[in-house]
């Protein structure tokens, strides 16, 4: 019998321990290979975190987009999973990238907050959307009809996305520093470096943490299942209304 | 002897829109309540801000403050009815293409905005606004409210396809419509400014109906493809 480790849980431990070694290897270029940046000082390291997050977070919220496209089109509730999961992910990431961006608003500029911040702004509007997910989910009782109308959500939420930097963008005149330009960037290439394993680490943390809860949800079904089978249809606890597309032990 | 054609997208949108207008006319809830709440909001902002007049950015944010959320309102008992009704369900029976029930309710929803607008707007302009705009300037001014009305029919007909089937509605129609809605604001918002201003030459900013263009497009093609998805039992 397949179990879900064979399924999901392969090459887990590779990746984990991948993941660690470069998050940590790009870390530790930020804080001891990268120059000091000459205008603000130590205080601009949070970019090493705060950038990848960013990144990263919206990379997940259009992957959840493109799985729930599959969705659609499939009817096949493993992408289901898939859009759940790296929105849920993303949404985490999404937080993360607000409270560090706060910090570093606050080191740079003086204050928690600052509005004429365009691509900070932009983000809180998205985590606010991408924050609704949840409870829409939640409050649509039918598993078939919760992920077919988060699926639409996904789509139109990834498609929102870029419209609302454009709007944000235009109303706002740019204090943000760019980092990736159409001219190649700003950066200087001992930054670069440092910059881009983060980067890098920071999507890995994502992919694995993403592998992470597949293999919890499959494990957890497959557990259910197994119990059935054991001790009949009463063994395994019903399980109540959820936000979570339902698994099935396969 | 031959079974009739089923009939056309177009024919089933327009049969589909007239009964949402007959309903509204016969018995007017909707566009009433939208009317009264968006009078009582100016009452409740010349009171929070204490103003007797706004101009400029602030007279732009709060008229697009009320007709946003008036155009909630509307959003949230768009599909009540056919719900509660079964009215869904008799869509479904008929040999019409799903499309047909978005043209329909957007175009519902988009009278019920111009309607609105008909009543607000002038409300606005006799209770709080400071200047007193020009000819060219309220056509100006209609030309930013058609654009934001097609942007917010699109997207709250989706939103309400989609909050109807769920437990939580009149939540999730605010929380899910609300940040949707954002863009036509903020372009809808900056557009005006300058033409409510009590100076200035009450120029509208090319950029601003661009954007609102382009929303309306995205949305509306969007909603084209997705909408099937959100009516299939």
């Amino acid at each position: 019998m397949p179990t879900s480790r064979k399924l999901y849980g392969t090459r887990l431990r590779v990746l984990s321990i991948l993941t660690a070694v470069v998050l940590t290897g790009g870390f530790a270029l930020a804080a001891f290979y990268a120059p000091i940046e000459a205008d603000q000082g130590f205080s601009q390291k949070i970019f090493y975190l705060h950038v990848p997050l960013a990144i990263v977070s919206l990379c997940g919220f259009i992957f959840g987009g493109i799985c729930a496209i599959q969705y659609l089109r499939t009817n096949d509730p493993r992408h289901d999973l898939r859009a759940y999961t790296a929105i849920h992910q993303s949404l985490i990431f999404c937080a993360a990238a607000l409270v560090t961006g706060s910090i570093w608003a606050k080191a740079a500029w003086g204050q928690w907050w600052v509005w004429d911040e365009p691509t900070l702004v932009s983000f809180l509007i998205v985590f606010l959307l991408y924050a609704t997910y949840q409870p829409l989910r939640f409050s649509i009782e039918d598993p078939e009809k919760q992920s077919r109308y988060a699926a639409v959500f996904a789509i139109v939420a990834g498609a929102f996305v870029p419209l609302n930097f454009l709007a944000v963008r235009l109303a706002n005149p740019l204090i943000h520093p760019r980092v990736l330009n159409s001219s190649g960037g700003s950066l200087p290439g001992d930054m670069k470096v440092a910059f881009y394993t983060c980067v890098v680490g920071m999507a890995l943390l994502f992919v694995t943490l993403w592998k992470y809860e597949m293999t919890a949800k499959h494990n957890r079904a497959q557990l259910r299942s197994l119990k059935r089978k054991l001790g009949g249809p009463d063994a395994a606890a019903i399980r109540g209304r959820s936000a979570a597309p339902r698994v099935s032990a396969s | 002897m031959s079974a009739p054609s089923p009939p056309s997208t177009s024919a089933a949108a327009r049969a589909v829109l007239a009964k949402e207008l007959r309903l509204e006319r016969r018995a007017p809830q909707t566009l009433v309540a939208m009317a009264l709440f968006s009078a009582m909001t100016y009452v409740v902002f010349h009171f929070a801000l204490r103003r007797d007049t706004v101009e400029g950015d602030l007279a732009s944010g709060v008229l697009w403050v009320t007709l946003t959320l008036a155009a909630l309102l509307g959003i949230g008992r768009l599909f009540v009815a056919d719900r509660d009704e079964g009215g869904l369900e008799g869509f479904l029976l008929a040999p019409v293409d799903r499309t047909a029930l978005l043209f329909a309710k957007a175009g519902a929803l988009l009278t019920f905005l111009v309607a609105l607008e008909l009543v607000a707007v002038p409300l606005f302009a006799v209770l709080l606004l400071g200047p007193t705009p020009g000819p060219g300037t309220w056509l100006r001014l209609l030309a930013v409210l058609l654009l934001a009305d097609v942007g917010v029919a699109v997207v709250g007909t989706l939103v309400a396809a989609i909050a109807v089937q769920t437990r939580a509605r009149d939540l999730i129609t605010s929380i899910l419509a609300l940040p949707l809605l954002l863009p036509v604001v903020i372009a809808a918002a900056r557009a005006s400014a300058p033409l409510l201003a009590l100076h200035g030459d009450h120029a509208l900013t090319g950029r601003w109906p661009a954007v609102l263009g382009l929303y309306d497009l995205v949305f509306g093609l969007l909603a084209y493809a997705l909408f099937d998805f959100l009516v299939e039992d």
